[in-house]
Protein backbone atom coordinates (compact mmCIF):
# COMPACT_ATOMS: atom_id res chain seq x y z
CA UNK A 1 0.00 0.00 0.00
CA UNK A 2 1.34 3.44 -0.92
CA UNK A 3 1.47 6.29 1.58
CA UNK A 4 -0.91 9.14 0.74
CA UNK A 5 -0.62 12.89 1.27
CA UNK A 6 -2.82 15.95 0.99
CA UNK A 7 -1.23 18.67 -1.13
CA UNK A 8 -3.99 21.23 -1.48
CA UNK A 9 -7.15 22.38 0.31
CA UNK A 10 -9.96 24.79 -0.43
CA UNK A 11 -13.40 25.70 0.83
CA UNK A 12 -16.14 28.24 0.36
CA UNK A 13 -17.57 30.26 3.15
CA UNK A 14 -20.29 28.20 4.87
CA UNK A 15 -23.71 29.71 5.42
CA UNK A 16 -26.88 30.72 3.63
CA UNK A 17 -25.36 31.44 0.22
CA UNK A 18 -28.45 32.69 -1.58
CA UNK A 19 -26.62 34.03 -4.62
CA UNK A 20 -24.63 30.84 -5.27
CA UNK A 21 -25.78 27.57 -6.80
CA UNK A 22 -24.61 24.01 -6.09
CA UNK A 23 -22.29 24.13 -9.09
CA UNK A 24 -20.94 27.57 -8.13
CA UNK A 25 -19.82 26.44 -4.67
CA UNK A 26 -18.52 23.07 -5.87
CA UNK A 27 -16.28 24.71 -8.43
CA UNK A 28 -15.09 27.47 -6.12
CA UNK A 29 -13.83 25.02 -3.50
CA UNK A 30 -12.19 22.84 -6.15
CA UNK A 31 -10.38 25.73 -7.80
CA UNK A 32 -9.04 26.93 -4.48
CA UNK A 33 -7.72 23.44 -3.67
CA UNK A 34 -6.08 23.00 -7.10
CA UNK A 35 -4.52 26.44 -6.88
CA UNK A 36 -3.25 25.64 -3.39
CA UNK A 37 -1.77 22.34 -4.65
CA UNK A 38 -0.26 24.04 -7.67
CA UNK A 39 -1.73 21.31 -9.89
CA UNK A 40 -3.11 21.90 -13.36
CA UNK A 41 -6.35 20.19 -14.26
CA UNK A 42 -4.88 17.85 -16.92
CA UNK A 43 -2.80 16.15 -14.18
CA UNK A 44 -5.89 14.96 -12.32
CA UNK A 45 -6.56 11.22 -12.57
CA UNK A 46 -9.85 10.95 -10.73
CA UNK A 47 -12.43 12.79 -8.68
CA UNK A 48 -14.70 11.80 -5.79
CA UNK A 49 -17.64 13.96 -4.76
CA UNK A 50 -19.23 13.65 -1.32
CA UNK A 51 -22.85 14.68 -1.43
CA UNK A 52 -25.76 13.49 0.67
CA UNK A 53 -28.94 14.53 -1.03
CA UNK A 54 -28.69 16.78 -4.10
CA UNK A 55 -31.57 14.75 -5.54
CA UNK A 56 -33.88 16.12 -2.89
CA UNK A 57 -32.30 19.50 -2.16
CA UNK A 58 -31.93 20.65 -5.78
CA UNK A 59 -33.52 17.76 -7.70
CA UNK A 60 -30.18 17.05 -9.32
CA UNK A 61 -28.65 13.59 -9.30
CA UNK A 62 -25.49 12.58 -11.14
CA UNK A 63 -23.50 15.29 -9.38
CA UNK A 64 -20.18 13.44 -9.84
CA UNK A 65 -20.42 14.20 -13.53
CA UNK A 66 -21.82 17.68 -12.92
CA UNK A 67 -18.90 18.79 -10.74
CA UNK A 68 -16.34 17.27 -13.13
CA UNK A 69 -18.02 19.05 -16.03
CA UNK A 70 -18.15 22.53 -14.51
CA UNK A 71 -14.64 22.21 -13.08
CA UNK A 72 -13.52 21.81 -16.68
CA UNK A 73 -12.05 18.36 -16.19
CA UNK A 74 -14.78 16.32 -17.89
CA UNK A 75 -13.00 17.17 -21.15
CA UNK A 76 -10.24 14.79 -20.00
CA UNK A 77 -12.88 12.13 -19.30
CA UNK A 78 -11.51 11.24 -15.86
CA UNK A 79 -13.63 9.00 -13.63
CA UNK A 80 -15.75 11.12 -11.28
CA UNK A 81 -17.71 9.31 -8.59
CA UNK A 82 -20.32 10.64 -6.20
CA UNK A 83 -20.41 8.84 -2.85
CA UNK A 84 -23.05 8.94 -0.12
CA UNK A 85 -23.17 7.92 3.53
CA UNK A 86 -25.55 10.54 4.96
CA UNK A 87 -23.66 13.17 6.93
CA UNK A 88 -20.47 11.14 6.51
CA UNK A 89 -20.48 11.48 2.72
CA UNK A 90 -17.58 13.95 2.77
CA UNK A 91 -15.19 11.74 4.72
CA UNK A 92 -16.29 8.79 2.60
CA UNK A 93 -15.16 10.68 -0.51
CA UNK A 94 -11.80 11.40 1.16
CA UNK A 95 -11.51 7.71 2.06
CA UNK A 96 -12.31 6.55 -1.48
CA UNK A 97 -9.60 8.86 -2.82
CA UNK A 98 -7.20 7.56 -0.17
CA UNK A 99 -7.92 3.94 -1.15
CA UNK A 100 -7.56 4.66 -4.86
CA UNK A 101 -4.15 6.29 -4.37
CA UNK A 102 -2.91 3.79 -1.76
CA UNK A 103 -3.81 0.93 -4.08
CA UNK A 104 -1.73 2.39 -6.91
CA UNK A 105 -4.75 2.92 -9.13
CA UNK A 106 -4.59 6.73 -9.28
CA UNK A 107 -1.93 9.34 -8.58
CA UNK A 108 -3.57 12.74 -8.35
CA UNK A 109 -7.11 12.75 -7.05
CA UNK A 110 -9.44 15.63 -6.23
CA UNK A 111 -12.06 15.25 -3.52
CA UNK A 112 -15.00 17.59 -3.33
CA UNK A 113 -17.79 17.75 -0.78
CA UNK A 114 -20.79 19.94 -1.44
CA UNK A 115 -24.35 20.49 -0.30
CA UNK A 116 -26.82 23.20 -1.24
CA UNK A 117 -29.50 23.01 1.46
CA UNK A 118 -31.28 26.37 1.32
CA UNK A 119 -33.00 25.95 -2.05
CA UNK A 120 -35.84 24.10 -0.29
CA UNK A 121 -38.05 25.21 2.61
CA UNK A 122 -37.55 24.34 6.27
CA UNK A 123 -40.22 21.62 6.32
CA UNK A 124 -38.57 19.77 3.46
CA UNK A 125 -35.13 20.16 5.06
CA UNK A 126 -36.50 18.47 8.20
CA UNK A 127 -37.70 15.56 6.05
CA UNK A 128 -34.42 15.24 4.17
CA UNK A 129 -32.32 15.32 7.34
CA UNK A 130 -34.25 12.43 8.82
CA UNK A 131 -33.80 10.38 5.65
CA UNK A 132 -30.50 9.09 7.05
CA UNK A 133 -32.33 7.40 9.93
CA UNK A 134 -34.74 4.48 9.46
CA UNK A 135 -37.73 5.76 7.46
CA UNK A 136 -39.87 2.66 8.04
CA UNK A 137 -39.30 2.23 11.77
CA UNK A 138 -38.28 5.64 13.12
CA UNK A 139 -39.58 8.52 11.01
CA UNK A 140 -43.04 7.04 10.56
CA UNK A 141 -43.55 7.06 14.33
CA UNK A 142 -42.78 10.77 14.52
CA UNK A 143 -39.04 10.61 15.06
CA UNK A 144 -37.21 13.63 13.73
CA UNK A 145 -33.44 13.59 13.30
CA UNK A 146 -32.84 15.77 16.41
CA UNK A 147 -35.27 13.64 18.45
CA UNK A 148 -33.09 10.56 17.99
CA UNK A 149 -30.08 12.46 19.32
CA UNK A 150 -32.33 13.72 22.13
CA UNK A 151 -32.91 10.09 23.13
CA UNK A 152 -29.14 9.57 23.25
CA UNK A 153 -28.76 12.75 25.31
CA UNK A 154 -31.50 11.78 27.76
CA UNK A 155 -29.88 8.40 28.32
CA UNK A 156 -26.39 9.94 28.64
CA UNK A 157 -27.71 12.35 31.27
CA UNK A 158 -29.36 9.44 33.10
CA UNK A 159 -26.37 7.10 33.05
CA UNK A 160 -23.52 9.55 33.59
CA UNK A 161 -25.05 12.64 35.15
CA UNK A 162 -24.32 14.78 32.10
CA UNK A 163 -25.99 18.15 32.67
CA UNK A 164 -27.69 20.88 30.65
CA UNK A 165 -24.70 23.11 31.39
CA UNK A 166 -22.26 20.53 30.02
CA UNK A 167 -24.22 20.28 26.75
CA UNK A 168 -24.34 24.07 26.50
CA UNK A 169 -20.59 24.35 27.03
CA UNK A 170 -20.00 22.60 23.68
CA UNK A 171 -22.03 25.18 21.76
CA UNK A 172 -20.40 28.06 23.66
CA UNK A 173 -16.88 26.77 22.92
CA UNK A 174 -17.58 26.08 19.24
CA UNK A 175 -19.16 29.49 18.71
CA UNK A 176 -16.16 31.11 20.36
CA UNK A 177 -13.79 29.20 18.08
CA UNK A 178 -15.96 29.90 15.04
CA UNK A 179 -15.30 33.62 15.62
CA UNK A 180 -11.67 32.94 14.69
CA UNK A 181 -12.56 31.17 11.42
CA UNK A 182 -13.24 33.61 8.56
CA UNK A 183 -15.24 30.95 6.69
CA UNK A 184 -17.51 29.98 9.58
CA UNK A 185 -21.26 30.50 9.33
CA UNK A 186 -21.51 31.96 12.83
CA UNK A 187 -18.92 34.42 14.03
CA UNK A 188 -20.60 35.46 17.24
CA UNK A 189 -20.16 34.30 20.79
CA UNK A 190 -23.02 32.88 22.82
CA UNK A 191 -23.39 32.27 26.56
CA UNK A 192 -24.35 29.14 28.49
CA UNK A 193 -27.72 30.67 29.37
CA UNK A 194 -28.44 31.51 25.71
CA UNK A 195 -28.29 27.81 24.88
CA UNK A 196 -30.42 26.79 27.86
CA UNK A 197 -33.05 29.42 26.98
CA UNK A 198 -33.18 28.79 23.23
CA UNK A 199 -36.43 27.29 21.86
CA UNK A 200 -36.95 23.54 22.39
CA UNK A 201 -36.46 21.26 19.38
CA UNK A 202 -36.64 17.81 20.98
CA UNK A 203 -35.82 18.07 24.67
CA UNK A 204 -33.19 18.14 26.04
CA UNK A 205 -32.04 19.39 22.62
CA UNK A 206 -32.71 23.08 21.99
CA UNK A 207 -32.08 25.26 18.95
CA UNK A 208 -28.57 26.26 20.05
CA UNK A 209 -27.64 22.61 20.61
CA UNK A 210 -28.08 22.00 16.86
CA UNK A 211 -25.75 22.62 13.94
CA UNK A 212 -27.37 25.03 11.47
CA UNK A 213 -28.66 24.52 7.94
CA UNK A 214 -25.87 25.50 5.58
CA UNK A 215 -24.70 25.74 2.02
CA UNK A 216 -21.05 25.13 1.32
CA UNK A 217 -18.36 23.14 -0.36
CA UNK A 218 -14.84 21.99 0.50
CA UNK A 219 -12.14 20.25 -1.52
CA UNK A 220 -8.77 18.58 -1.09
CA UNK A 221 -6.15 17.38 -3.56
CA UNK A 222 -4.31 14.17 -2.74
CA UNK A 223 -1.39 12.22 -4.21
CA UNK A 224 1.18 9.55 -3.22
CA UNK A 225 3.43 10.85 -0.43
CA UNK A 226 6.59 10.14 -2.45
CA UNK A 227 5.72 12.78 -5.07
CA UNK A 228 3.98 15.23 -2.74
CA UNK A 229 7.06 17.43 -2.28
CA UNK A 230 6.90 18.29 -5.99
CA UNK A 231 3.74 20.24 -5.24
CA UNK A 232 4.11 21.53 -1.72
CA UNK A 233 6.80 22.07 0.88
CA UNK A 234 4.62 20.81 3.65
CA UNK A 235 2.54 17.79 2.62
CA UNK A 236 0.15 16.45 5.24
CA UNK A 237 0.09 12.66 5.35
CA UNK A 238 -3.09 10.66 5.83
CA UNK A 239 -1.72 8.23 8.41
CA UNK A 240 -4.96 6.30 8.73
CA UNK A 241 -8.40 6.00 7.23
CA UNK A 242 -11.00 3.83 8.97
CA UNK A 243 -14.69 3.31 8.48
CA UNK A 244 -17.22 1.36 10.54
CA UNK A 245 -20.93 0.65 10.36
CA UNK A 246 -23.68 -0.02 12.88
CA UNK A 247 -27.43 -0.64 12.86
CA UNK A 248 -29.38 2.00 10.95
CA UNK A 249 -31.99 2.41 13.68
CA UNK A 250 -31.24 3.41 17.26
CA UNK A 251 -33.56 0.80 18.81
CA UNK A 252 -31.36 -2.03 17.53
CA UNK A 253 -28.33 -0.95 19.56
CA UNK A 254 -27.32 -2.29 22.94
CA UNK A 255 -26.10 1.13 24.06
CA UNK A 256 -27.17 4.56 22.85
CA UNK A 257 -24.73 6.52 25.01
CA UNK A 258 -21.89 5.61 22.71
CA UNK A 259 -21.50 5.16 18.98
CA UNK A 260 -19.99 1.71 18.67
CA UNK A 261 -18.96 2.49 15.08
CA UNK A 262 -17.06 5.50 16.33
CA UNK A 263 -15.17 3.46 18.93
CA UNK A 264 -14.29 0.74 16.41
CA UNK A 265 -13.28 3.15 13.65
CA UNK A 266 -11.12 5.11 16.11
CA UNK A 267 -9.39 1.94 17.33
CA UNK A 268 -8.74 0.82 13.75
CA UNK A 269 -7.44 4.25 12.79
CA UNK A 270 -5.08 4.58 15.76
CA UNK A 271 -3.81 1.02 15.15
CA UNK A 272 -3.15 1.85 11.51
CA UNK A 273 -1.38 5.11 12.37
CA UNK A 274 0.51 3.44 15.25
CA UNK A 275 -0.56 6.33 17.45
CA UNK A 276 -2.91 6.81 20.37
CA UNK A 277 -5.53 9.45 21.25
CA UNK A 278 -3.03 11.13 23.58
CA UNK A 279 -0.73 11.80 20.60
CA UNK A 280 -3.35 14.03 18.97
CA UNK A 281 -2.94 17.81 19.09
CA UNK A 282 -6.17 18.74 17.35
CA UNK A 283 -9.49 17.05 16.55
CA UNK A 284 -12.45 17.83 14.32
CA UNK A 285 -15.47 15.87 15.48
CA UNK A 286 -19.06 15.60 14.28
CA UNK A 287 -20.94 17.96 16.62
CA UNK A 288 -24.21 18.02 14.71
CA UNK A 289 -25.72 18.26 18.20
CA UNK A 290 -23.93 19.17 21.43
CA UNK A 291 -24.42 15.62 22.81
CA UNK A 292 -22.62 14.28 19.70
CA UNK A 293 -19.37 16.03 20.60
CA UNK A 294 -19.54 14.67 24.14
CA UNK A 295 -20.00 11.13 22.84
CA UNK A 296 -17.33 11.65 20.16
CA UNK A 297 -14.57 12.72 22.54
CA UNK A 298 -15.38 9.71 24.73
CA UNK A 299 -15.64 7.21 21.88
CA UNK A 300 -12.43 8.40 20.21
CA UNK A 301 -10.71 7.86 23.54
CA UNK A 302 -9.80 11.35 24.74
CA UNK A 303 -11.86 10.89 27.91
CA UNK A 304 -13.36 7.91 29.72
CA UNK A 305 -17.03 7.12 28.95
CA UNK A 306 -19.26 9.51 30.82
CA UNK A 307 -16.56 12.12 31.44
CA UNK A 308 -16.87 14.00 28.12
CA UNK A 309 -19.39 16.53 29.39
CA UNK A 310 -17.43 17.35 32.53
CA UNK A 311 -14.18 17.67 30.54
CA UNK A 312 -15.86 20.06 28.11
CA UNK A 313 -17.31 22.23 30.85
CA UNK A 314 -13.85 22.42 32.43
CA UNK A 315 -12.39 23.72 29.15
CA UNK A 316 -10.22 20.69 28.45
CA UNK A 317 -11.31 20.65 24.79
CA UNK A 318 -10.94 24.36 24.06
CA UNK A 319 -8.12 25.90 22.02
CA UNK A 320 -5.79 26.03 25.00
CA UNK A 321 -7.02 22.80 26.58
CA UNK A 322 -5.58 19.28 26.70
CA UNK A 323 -6.92 18.50 23.22
CA UNK A 324 -8.25 21.26 20.95
CA UNK A 325 -11.59 20.04 19.62
CA UNK A 326 -13.34 21.70 16.68
CA UNK A 327 -10.97 24.63 16.25
CA UNK A 328 -12.91 25.47 13.07
CA UNK A 329 -16.05 26.08 15.11
CA UNK A 330 -17.24 22.56 14.32
CA UNK A 331 -20.51 21.77 12.65
CA UNK A 332 -22.17 24.04 15.21
CA UNK A 333 -20.48 27.29 14.20
CA UNK A 334 -18.57 26.61 10.98
CA UNK A 335 -21.81 25.23 9.54
CA UNK A 336 -22.95 21.79 8.40
CA UNK A 337 -23.55 21.48 4.67
CA UNK A 338 -23.92 17.70 5.01
CA UNK A 339 -21.79 16.30 2.16
CA UNK A 340 -19.20 19.08 2.56
CA UNK A 341 -18.71 18.66 6.30
CA UNK A 342 -16.35 15.67 6.29
CA UNK A 343 -14.12 17.35 3.71
CA UNK A 344 -14.17 20.66 5.62
CA UNK A 345 -12.95 18.80 8.72
CA UNK A 346 -9.92 17.61 6.73
CA UNK A 347 -9.34 21.14 5.40
CA UNK A 348 -9.21 22.41 8.99
CA UNK A 349 -6.78 19.71 10.11
CA UNK A 350 -4.49 20.43 7.14
CA UNK A 351 -4.45 24.14 8.00
CA UNK A 352 -3.63 23.33 11.61
CA UNK A 353 -0.86 20.88 10.69
CA UNK A 354 0.63 23.32 8.20
CA UNK A 355 0.68 25.92 10.96
CA UNK A 356 -1.59 28.16 8.88
CA UNK A 357 -4.66 28.30 11.09
CA UNK A 358 -3.97 31.91 12.02
CA UNK A 359 -5.72 33.07 15.21
CA UNK A 360 -7.03 29.59 15.99
CA UNK A 361 -3.66 27.87 15.51
CA UNK A 362 -2.81 25.12 17.98
CA UNK A 363 0.93 25.64 18.65
CA UNK A 364 3.19 23.00 17.05
CA UNK A 365 0.28 20.81 15.96
CA UNK A 366 1.69 17.60 14.52
CA UNK A 367 -1.16 15.07 14.60
CA UNK A 368 -4.88 15.52 14.08
CA UNK A 369 -7.96 13.32 13.94
CA UNK A 370 -11.29 13.84 12.17
CA UNK A 371 -14.54 12.02 12.96
CA UNK A 372 -17.47 12.22 10.52
CA UNK A 373 -20.83 10.60 11.32
CA UNK A 374 -23.70 9.44 9.10
CA UNK A 375 -27.23 9.20 10.50
CA UNK A 376 -27.24 8.43 14.21
CA UNK A 377 -23.91 6.61 13.97
CA UNK A 378 -24.65 3.89 11.40
CA UNK A 379 -21.56 5.08 9.52
CA UNK A 380 -18.53 6.61 11.21
CA UNK A 381 -15.34 7.51 9.36
CA UNK A 382 -12.13 8.48 11.11
CA UNK A 383 -8.98 9.91 9.56
CA UNK A 384 -5.68 10.53 11.30
CA UNK A 385 -3.41 13.13 9.71
CA UNK A 386 0.17 14.03 10.51
CA UNK A 387 3.19 16.05 9.43
CA UNK A 388 6.90 15.51 9.76
CA UNK A 389 8.47 17.66 12.39
CA UNK B 1 -42.88 10.94 3.01
CA UNK B 2 -44.42 7.46 3.20
CA UNK B 3 -46.44 6.30 0.20
CA UNK B 4 -49.32 3.87 0.53
CA UNK B 5 -47.91 0.56 -0.78
CA UNK B 6 -44.72 1.07 1.13
CA UNK B 7 -46.68 1.59 4.30
CA UNK B 8 -49.21 -1.13 3.67
CA UNK B 9 -46.46 -3.72 3.20
CA UNK B 10 -45.50 -3.41 6.88
CA UNK B 11 -49.07 -3.32 8.22
CA UNK B 12 -49.08 -6.79 9.77
CA UNK B 13 -45.99 -5.95 11.73
CA UNK B 14 -47.14 -2.48 12.73
CA UNK B 15 -50.67 -3.58 13.68
CA UNK B 16 -49.64 -6.63 15.68
CA UNK B 17 -46.08 -5.82 16.77
CA UNK B 18 -44.66 -8.81 15.03
CA UNK B 19 -40.90 -9.11 15.05
CA UNK B 20 -38.64 -12.10 14.77
CA UNK B 21 -37.13 -14.70 17.06
CA UNK B 22 -33.98 -16.60 16.14
CA UNK B 23 -34.54 -20.32 16.73
CA UNK B 24 -30.79 -20.76 16.87
CA UNK B 25 -29.97 -18.43 19.80
CA UNK B 26 -33.41 -17.43 21.08
CA UNK B 27 -32.88 -13.67 20.73
CA UNK B 28 -35.80 -11.56 19.58
CA UNK B 29 -35.77 -8.60 17.20
CA UNK B 30 -38.09 -5.80 16.22
CA UNK B 31 -38.86 -5.27 13.36
CA UNK B 32 -38.68 -8.62 11.61
CA UNK B 33 -35.28 -9.70 10.26
CA UNK B 34 -34.64 -12.55 7.87
CA UNK B 35 -31.28 -13.20 9.45
CA UNK B 36 -30.00 -13.01 13.04
CA UNK B 37 -27.02 -10.62 13.14
CA UNK B 38 -25.44 -12.73 15.90
CA UNK B 39 -25.90 -16.15 14.27
CA UNK B 40 -25.44 -15.24 10.61
CA UNK B 41 -26.08 -18.08 8.21
CA UNK B 42 -26.89 -20.51 11.02
CA UNK B 43 -30.13 -18.54 11.42
CA UNK B 44 -31.22 -18.64 7.78
CA UNK B 45 -34.59 -20.36 7.56
CA UNK B 46 -34.79 -20.43 11.34
CA UNK B 47 -36.22 -16.97 11.98
CA UNK B 48 -39.72 -17.28 13.40
CA UNK B 49 -42.38 -14.60 13.63
CA UNK B 50 -42.55 -13.37 17.19
CA UNK B 51 -45.38 -11.29 18.61
CA UNK B 52 -44.37 -8.75 21.26
CA UNK B 53 -46.75 -8.15 24.17
CA UNK B 54 -46.26 -4.38 23.85
CA UNK B 55 -45.41 -4.10 27.55
CA UNK B 56 -42.15 -2.68 28.74
CA UNK B 57 -40.44 0.28 30.33
CA UNK B 58 -39.06 3.59 29.12
CA UNK B 59 -35.38 3.32 28.15
CA UNK B 60 -35.01 6.93 26.95
CA UNK B 61 -37.47 9.68 26.09
CA UNK B 62 -37.76 13.12 24.55
CA UNK B 63 -40.45 15.72 23.96
CA UNK B 64 -40.61 16.67 20.29
CA UNK B 65 -41.36 20.38 19.73
CA UNK B 66 -40.29 20.69 16.09
CA UNK B 67 -42.06 17.99 14.12
CA UNK B 68 -42.34 16.77 10.57
CA UNK B 69 -45.17 18.53 8.74
CA UNK B 70 -47.56 15.59 9.04
CA UNK B 71 -47.14 15.46 12.84
CA UNK B 72 -47.47 19.22 13.39
CA UNK B 73 -50.93 18.76 14.93
CA UNK B 74 -49.57 16.40 17.58
CA UNK B 75 -46.71 18.52 18.89
CA UNK B 76 -45.38 18.67 21.47
CA UNK B 77 -45.39 14.88 21.80
CA UNK B 78 -43.41 12.36 23.78
CA UNK B 79 -41.21 9.99 21.78
CA UNK B 80 -39.49 7.14 23.57
CA UNK B 81 -37.41 4.05 23.20
CA UNK B 82 -39.21 1.28 25.04
CA UNK B 83 -37.35 -1.71 26.40
CA UNK B 84 -39.91 -4.48 25.95
CA UNK B 85 -40.38 -7.22 28.53
CA UNK B 86 -39.26 -9.67 25.84
CA UNK B 87 -35.95 -7.86 25.33
CA UNK B 88 -35.92 -5.92 22.06
CA UNK B 89 -36.28 -2.14 22.11
CA UNK B 90 -39.10 -0.44 20.18
CA UNK B 91 -39.45 3.24 19.29
CA UNK B 92 -42.83 4.92 19.62
CA UNK B 93 -44.84 7.83 20.95
CA UNK B 94 -46.22 7.86 24.48
CA UNK B 95 -49.69 9.39 24.58
CA UNK B 96 -52.28 10.40 27.19
CA UNK B 97 -49.50 11.44 29.55
CA UNK B 98 -47.76 14.66 30.55
CA UNK B 99 -43.99 14.79 29.93
CA UNK B 100 -43.27 15.02 33.68
CA UNK B 101 -45.06 11.69 34.26
CA UNK B 102 -42.62 9.90 31.96
CA UNK B 103 -39.24 8.95 33.34
CA UNK B 104 -36.66 6.34 32.47
CA UNK B 105 -38.07 3.12 33.91
CA UNK B 106 -41.76 4.14 33.69
CA UNK B 107 -43.93 1.10 32.79
CA UNK B 108 -45.86 1.38 29.51
CA UNK B 109 -48.01 -0.80 27.27
CA UNK B 110 -48.82 -0.51 23.59
CA UNK B 111 -52.10 0.69 22.17
CA UNK B 112 -53.48 0.72 18.61
CA UNK B 113 -53.74 4.27 17.22
CA UNK B 114 -53.72 6.40 14.13
CA UNK B 115 -50.15 7.35 13.24
CA UNK B 116 -50.70 9.78 10.40
CA UNK B 117 -52.31 10.34 7.06
CA UNK B 118 -51.40 11.11 3.49
CA UNK B 119 -52.83 14.60 3.12
CA UNK B 120 -56.49 15.50 3.70
CA UNK B 121 -58.05 12.87 1.45
CA UNK B 122 -55.32 10.23 1.55
CA UNK B 123 -54.83 6.94 3.32
CA UNK B 124 -54.74 6.93 7.12
CA UNK B 125 -51.91 5.01 8.73
CA UNK B 126 -52.41 3.01 11.88
CA UNK B 127 -49.99 1.35 14.23
CA UNK B 128 -48.85 1.29 17.84
CA UNK B 129 -48.27 3.99 20.37
CA UNK B 130 -47.69 3.55 24.10
CA UNK B 131 -49.63 4.55 27.21
CA UNK B 132 -48.73 4.30 30.88
CA UNK B 133 -49.48 0.84 32.25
Amino acid sequence: MRRVAIIGVGMTEFGELWDQSFRDIGIMAGFEALHDANVSSEKIDAMFVGNMSAGRFIEQEHVGALVADYSGIAKNHIPSTRVEAGGASGALAVRQAFLSIASGMHDIVVVGGAEKMTDVGDAEITNIQSATSDQEWETVFGATYPSLYALMASRHMHEYGTTREMLSSIAVKNHKQGCLNPKAQFKREIKLEDVARSPPVALPIRTLDCAPISDGAAAVVMCPLDIAKKFTERPVEILASAQASDTLALNQRRSITEMAASKVAARRAFDMAKLSPSDMDVAEVHDNFTISEIMAIEDIGFFPKGQGGKASLEGKTSLNGDIAVNTSGGLKARGDPLGATGVAQIVELVQQLRGKADKRQVPDARYGVAQNVGGTGATVIIHVLGVEQ
Amino acid sequence: MTKTPRYWRENTSRYNMIGAKCANCGKNYFPYRTMCPDCGRKSIGKMEEFRFSGAGKVFASTVVHEAHEQYEMMKPYILALIETDEGAKILGQIIDAEPEEIKIGTRVKSTFRKLGEEGKAGTIYYGYKFVKE
